[in-house]
């Protein structure tokens, strides 16, 4: 455990210094702060728009970051050798893994904390801006504490997202490990599609070929509840404690199925 | 008490090649056994297997065939790794943070205290000459100046074993001659020092024992002084005051004869005879005694006929390897 929150905190501090994370996280903030703008220009949907894109700033930003430093975690430490000194010490592959892992949770944890406090800065300005009558006609009260429903799952599909990086990172090159990634997490989103692709085909075969397919890769459009919550529709806790285990479960498989390669691999 | 290292039959195919893939050996049957407190240079020019040989014992890669202990355990023990230390050959460490901060990283991985950690650090980057720009990152750091940080991540640990590759790479003279001194306290210390080079001349200044591997085999391994000892090639006789006259007349004839300065010469004599008779002769001619030494072999014309050797006998064992295959 000592070693692998060493390492953790090794790839925050890493994360913390690279500039691009600070881009990264100075145009989300700048967006979601931007949001108020753009609600003034359409009448009655302000809120609505601030909540909108703040959610989508923070899962779009937040899918940079997973994809560009979760893939860069390991391979660059093969890609500059750098490996070749933290493997001599006395750490496992394994813990290599769970550390670099954990290590941008953590940074992503900051990072959505961040965007969270953003948001709701714009919309409790937006709500003491506007008269009480005006707010009555909102769909969900300006400060909503629902949208940390949203947000929260966002976060969890993050380390879902991280932990497909890392998992294709521990065996392909950044380039490609960085297209997997994305299109993984696109078709992870139309996932669902997959699931009733009965109906829309008659080949048996492809039918249960797209089935076969919806459950190994991840249903992705589960974490998303974000219109839901927004329209002031009510997510069930049920719902977010299942989703959160379903995430868990395949964050642990991926992390399983990269340990184990990783431990075999060479580093020439 | 156990060796510090034993490597057995140690073998590591790669494959090359994109898309037909074929195996490529590099190292073949390598068999060594460095006991403890030896500095033991493992030396062969580029491409020989070192580098594979060292990341073979870090398992860093893993062999094809054979097998390989450190302190009586098995390589990959991850519990060994506290009782060693390793310098990787160009090494790279972590741009974002400072000499410092990288020690403390990897002295936090062996599990120290705050405080011995500070210690440690504190000490090994003095002891590699390292001052106030401990406190830079590593961006700004010369290539020898990381490979001195390097030589100090090695240490951390007071390992009783050390694998340093290629540690005078990227080095200038005097940092040069703080690695042999380094080398040598290490010794003293009676720990083992297993260190690859090229350079012959580091060899000869620091290690008890050495290997030599070409193109993935062993070529020769042995006691430094043996290996040297065994072919005097000659004498090296220096005078002063010699007339270029009585040289002409010397019996038996030098092998070979250089002008140095005026009246001052310096002959290669064969073993065939002995120096004493030349010497005496041209003393009695007026002229005197500079210095008379033996002519060894040097390491690096051992290094050459033996690399010579494997390399002759390459082809052959090639073709065997592919019949086999």
């Amino acid at each position: 455990m000592r070693v692998i929150s060493a390492i953790a905190v090794s790839v925050f501090r890493e994360s913390v210094r690279d500039r691009v994370l600070y881009n990264l996280v100075l145009f989300a903030t700048l967006l979601i702060g931007s949001s108020f703008f753009l609600g003034q220009l359409t009448a009655g949907q302000d809120v609505k728009i601030i909540k909108d894109l703040g959610l989508a700033a923070t899962a779009i930003f937040g899918l940079f970051i997973s994809i560009f430093i979760g893939i860069g975690l390991v391979s660059k430490e093969v890609e500059r050798r750098s490996i070749y000194g933290l493997l001599s010490k006395p750490i496992s592959r394994p813990q290599l893994i769970l550390g670099k892992y954990a290590g941008l949770v953590l940074t992503l944890a900051v990072n959505v904390t961040v965007m969270t406090v953003a948001i709701y800065a714009v919309l409790a300005y937006m709500t003491w801006t506007t008269p009480a009558p005006i707010q009555t006609a909102w769909d969900a009260p300006g400060v909503d504490p629902a949208l940390l429903k949203a947000l929260f799952l966002i976060f969890v599909e993050l380390t879902l997202i991280t932990a497909v990086a890392l998992f294709f990172s521990t065996f392909s090159t950044p380039m490609l490990s960085a297209a997997f990634t994305f299109g993984l997490y696109v078709v992870g989103h139309f996932n669902a599609d997959l699931r009733n692709f009965q109906s829309v085909v008659e080949s048996k075969s492809a039918a249960t070929l797209a089935r076969l397919l919806y459950h190994v890769l991840p249903d992705l459009s589960a974490f998303d509840v974000k219109t839901a919550v927004v329209h002031g529709l009510s997510v069930p806790w049920g719902y977010l404690a299942l989703t959160t285990g379903y995430g868990i479960l395949y964050i642990a498989v991926l992390l399983v199925i990269a340990t184990l390669i990783f431990s075999r691999r060479d580093f020439k | 008490m156990p060796p510090a290292i034993r490597i057995e039959e140690l073998t590591k195919d790669y494959a090359i090649g994109f898309w037909r893939k074929r195996p490529y050996r590099a190292l073949d049957s390598l068999s060594l056994r460095i006991e403890p407190g030896e500095v033991f240079g493992f030396l062969g020019p580029n491409g020989a297997g070192k580098t594979t040989t060292l990341k073979l014992l870090m398992q860093l890669v893993f062999p094809t065939s054979g097998r390989a202990e450190i302190l009586g355990h098995p390589v990959g023990d991850v519990a060994t790794r506290r009782r060693i230390g390793y310098l990787a050959e160009n090494p790279y460490y972590y741009d974002y943070l400072t000499a410092e901060e990288l020690l403390d990283y990897f002295a936090k991985l062996f599990g120290y205290s705050s405080a011995d950690r500070q210690r440690r650090v504190a000490h090994l980057l003095d002891r590699v000459g390292i001052g106030a720009e401990r406190r830079l990152q590593l961006r700004k750091f010369s290539k020898g100046m990381v490979q001195r940080v390097g030589i100090a991540q090695a240490l951390l640990n007071d390992p009783e074993v050390v694998f340093f590759d290629e540690p005078m790479s990227g080095l200038d003279p005097l940092g040069r001659r703080d690695v042999r001194a380094l080398i040598l306290e290490l010794r003293d210390q009676g720990r083992t020092v297993f260190f690859s080079s090229h350079i012959l001349a580091d060899a000869q200044a620091l290690c008890s024992r050495v290997a030599v591997v070409a193109g993935g085999r062993l070529a020769a391994t042995g006691n430094l002084n043996e290996i040297l000892a065994f072919d005097v090639r000659g004498w090296e006789l220096v005078m002063t005051g010699v007339r270029p006259d009585v040289i002409d007349r010397l019996q038996p004839a030098p092998r070979r004869v250089t002008q140095i300065s005026e009246g001052r010469y310096s002959l290669e004599l064969s073993t065939d005879h002995p120096p004493e008779r030349t010497l005496a002769e041209l003393a009695a001619s007026g002229a005197s005694l500079v210095s008379l030494n033996p002519v060894h072999d040097t390491l690096e014309d051992y290094f050459i006929k033996r690399v010579a050797e494997v390399e002759s006998a390459r082809p052959r064992s090639l073709e065997a390897s592919r019949a086999g295959d």
